[in-house]
């Protein structure tokens, strides 16, 4: 989809693919020293966790915080945690959160104003972003992380508070071993195997008794942190089991996307009948925009104190399925649920390569899995491509009466 | 991108209203001007010819406002609002003295060095003649550079019209015309009565050779071009000026997205042939 | 084809016309059935065939965006949906949906205007037909311009 000096971010020592640091071997319990290092070194380090019965992204301080022995199972409008025979650590697929809470958060305060006796004065939010080390990072995350670098750093105006966010970001990737029933990354060239835009990529080893990480640095930044771990160099066997690991979470992945003209497609198809089938199913409750590792909108919430002394503007996430969306005089541009998911699919998948020269879709299944009515991103492009009408009109069919 | 960027986008710098005039019994029109030391690098004359900006009434909200003034004129932004929602009747009922914030200007612009030497075509429906009104102005005060400068207006009703002066001296200017229509005339009205289109036949110019730049609701536009068409100006020489709901007004809230394109970042200004497709879809 | 002549021919919008006369309009016809919501045609596209309703409800649509679509005419059994096909540049000005299961004739235009230059006689019976809908329906869009219903300042 993208290429590796692409995605590689600003101020990183990018690791090409032919000129690859060593691997190194470390045992389960440098994990805990590897989290110790980087909030030693004043990061708020961010993995994964179990809460509320899902795996989420949050504030870890040790390995006992990690999922240790629970994997999720995924399918169209299903998530349900189980346990594994193992104790693996990262022995899931994805959750519910992505990266873009932490990198483009949910809310987040852009100025604030006062009256003065000459009008009013505006004062921008304090920068003050804390640097986050993100532990658990996988492929299709790093895509989604490139992604929105794309959309947030890439055009004549950047997003500055995600601009500082990301720039003191400390990535810990993860190379998937169990793929989840909604995902479909290989068909997206996003994974499972990390590839880079990672400080440090670890390949989770387990079973045969014994339980350790192979570890590859991508940055100098990575190099220092795996440096000051207890680590050993890769044997060959460890080489080939992190090599398995990851194919194994490729062949087993639950769905693809056939993305061959794909952007074509769903531009010719704006009268497809298929857009009133998902529109008779489809909530416009949000969900997959909001799981969704690159749904990057954002509305501004302005606000006055009761005296009307103070304003404040806040940023806060939106979606294009909600009727406010669209709102211009008179109503909603888009007020049918056809409309709605017809924009954010055609945006995803089509439109997005216009705007910001890659897909919108890195493969991750979540817009699939937290579904309630379980509407499949992977099905519904397929059911538009099995019966495509081509550009122009709608082609419709007359029987004779 | 048509400007220089902006270096802080996101905050709105306090301008003080110094003018206010009554367009119609909705509609004002309100010059800015930055407040004293508020705004170092406030350049006015550096905004063009169908750029926004957006206004914030303090305490209320925000929306986006084209600039209707002429860059040539110095110092001022000139805004003409109608009074639609609870934010541009706040921003409608600015008295002079009061202040206002401003973001901008942003977005694309009429392509006036690309109509330099052939015939402008400026065809507004209701408010549209406020975007098109720095153009007007531009164009007429470099009528040497153009050829035949015909300026069509279609507005609801005689209590409508914009500009009610400016048009009349307007079509006095040599090689300038005005074409006005209403959709409801009264018995005083002598003018013409019927659609924007209908007046395209009624104005000498060489299709082949002309730039037509479009401004009003969607209807209008798509009708209008098409009538373009069919007089034989090509699609890439039709511009339309485009509305979508707006936040952020630089390209990162994706509210105001039209297929592919960002209007607040790709438009508001688009060629009429990239859009033309879209323009035929329902609730694009 | 002697159906679809004989129920063309029936048609009231046909009634009157002789049946030798009429008959090579048979081979500008199909029979077609249009589900409730379907498009009959959009605005903007070629205006290449006209509608004799049989059956059904046709509506004449505007889209504007932040709006319902505005309903310009409704049009149901016995009556013709699309003039644009008759004056250049034979493009339809307004979306036309069926609202109801729709039952028609459709007329391929260019072979119409094909049949009644070759026979001015035809041209002439189809002139005399249409031109009536034409005047009507431009009476009616005059009346609903005056907005007699609206308020008006005293």
């Amino acid at each position: 989809m993208r290429s590796d000096e692409a995605q590689a971010e600003p101020g990183e020592a990018a690791a090409g693919a032919g000129q690859r640091a060593p691997r190194r071997l470390i045992a389960r319990d440098q994990l805990g020293a590897l989290i110790q290092t980087l909030a030693g070194s004043g990061y708020a380090v961010i993995g994964p966790t179990v809460r509320d019965g899902a795996i989420v992204y949050d504030e870890v301080r040790g390995v006992a915080d990690l999922p240790a022995g629970w994997t999720d199972r995924q399918e169209a409008g299903r998530y349900r945690l189980e346990r594994r025979e193992d104790g693996a650590l990262f022995g899931y697929a994805v959750g519910p959160h992505s990266w873009k809470r932490f990198l483009h958060p949910p809310a987040e305060l852009l100025w604030r104003a006062r009256r003065t006796e000459d009008g009013f004065a505006v004062e921008a939010a304090p920068p003050s972003p804390p640097r986050f080390a993100f532990l658990g990072v996988r492929a299709c995350e790093l895509h989604a992380i490139a992604i929105q670098d794309r959309v947030f750093l890439g055009g004549t105006y950047r997003d500055t508070g995600y601009a500082a966010r990301r720039e003191g970001a400390f990535v810990v990737a993860v190379n998937c071993g169990t793929a989840g029933g909604t995902c479909f990354c290989a068909s997206m060239g996003t994974g499972p195997g990390v590839s880079a835009g990672f400080d440090l990529a670890l390949t989770e080893l387990v079973g045969d008794g014994g339980h350790a990480f192979l570890v590859e640095a991508g940055s100098e930044a990575g190099a220092t942190v795996l440096a000051g771990l207890a680590s050993q160099p890769a044997t060959q066997a460890a080489l080939a089991a992190a090599e398995a690991v990851v194919e194994g979470a490729r062949a087993g992945m639950g769905r693809r996307m056939e993305t061959a003209g794909l952007k074509e497609l769903l531009q010719s198809n704006p009268e497809h009948p298929r857009w009133d089938d998902i529109a008779a199913r489809c909530l416009a409750c949000a969900n997959c925009t909001m799981v969704c590792p690159t749904c990057f909108c954002t509305t501004v919430s302005d606000r006055t104190d009761l005296a009307g002394g103070e304003a404040t503007r806040e940023k806060r996430w939106d979606s294009c399925f909600t009727a406010d969306f669209s709102f211009i005089h008179g109503g909603a541009v888009r007020a049918s649920r056809r409309s709605r998911y017809r924009q954010w699919m055609t945006h995803k998948l089509a439109h997005w390569i216009d705007q910001f020269g890659t897909s919108g879709c890195v493969g991750c299944g979540r817009c699939i899995t937290w579904c309630p009515v379980g509407i499949d991103i992977t099905e519904e492009a397929a059911a538009i491509r099995a019966q495509a009408t081509g550009p122009g009109k709608p082609e419709v069919t007359h029987g004779d009466a | 991108m048509s400007a220089a960027a902006i270096a802080e986008p996101m905050l709105p710098r306090p301008f003080r209203v110094v003018a206010s005039r009554r367009e119609t019994g909705d509609t004002v029109t309100l010059e800015l001007v930055p407040l004293a030391g508020s705004v170092p690098d406030f350049a006015p004359d550096q905004f063009k010819p169908g750029q926004f900006n957006m206004v914030y009434a303090f305490g209320v909200g925000e929306v986006p406002v084209s600039l209707s003034g002429d860059p040539a004129d110095g110092g001022r932004m000139v805004h003409t609002v109608r009074a639609v929602g609870a934010v541009s009747r706040a921003i409608a009922a600015a008295a002079p003295g009061s202040v206002l914030g401003v973001r901008g200007p942003f977005g694309s612009a009429w392509p006036m060095a690309e109509a330099e030497g052939r015939d402008l075509l400026l065809v507004a429906g209701g408010l549209g003649l406020a975007p098109l009104r720095p153009a007007i102005r531009q164009a007429l005060a470099r009528g040497e550079r153009f050829g035949r400068i015909a300026i069509l207006y279609g507005s609801r009703g005689p209590a409508e019209i914009l500009y009610r002066e400016e048009l009349a001296a307007w079509g006095q200017r040599p090689g300038a015309t005005v074409a006005l229509t209403l959709d409801h005339a009264d018995a005083a009205w002598e003018g013409h009565v019927g659609v924007v289109p209908d007046l395209i036949p009624g104005v000498s110019f060489d299709p082949r050779n002309s730039v037509a730049m479009l401004c009003g609701p969607e209807v209008m536009l798509r009708f209008t071009a098409r009538a373009l068409l069919g007089a034989g100006v090509p699609a890439e020489r039709i511009y339309v000026s485009m509305e979508r709901n707006m936040k952020c007004a630089v390209g990162l809230c994706g509210h105001c997205q039209f297929g592919g394109d960002f209007i607040c970042r790709d438009g508001a200004v688009l060629r009429y042939d990239r859009v033309a497709a879209r323009l035929a879809v329902r609730e694009v | 084809m002697e159906t679809l002549e004989h129920l063309l021919l029936e048609h009231p919008f046909l009634a009157g016309l002789d049946a030798a006369l009429g008959r090579p309009l048979a081979g500008c016809a199909r029979n077609l059935r249009f589900a409730a919501g379907e498009f009959l045609f959009r605005e903007g596209e070629p205006a290449d065939e006209f509608y004799l309703i049989r059956e059904g409800r046709v509506v004449l649509e505007l889209h504007v965006p932040a709006r319902s679509p505005l309903v310009i005419a409704a049009i149901g059994d016995g009556d013709i949906v699309g003039l644009s096909w008759l004056a250049p540049p034979h493009r339809w000005a307004f979306d036309a949906r069926a609202t109801a299961e729709t039952r028609a004739f459709g007329l391929g235009a260019g072979c119409v205007r094909e049949r009644c230059e070759e026979n001015h006689h035809l041209g002439y019976e189809m002139m005399k037909r249409i031109l009536p809908v034409t005047v009507r329906r431009m009476q009616a869009a005059r009346q609903q311009l005056l907005d007699v219903y609206g308020q008006h300042p005293a």
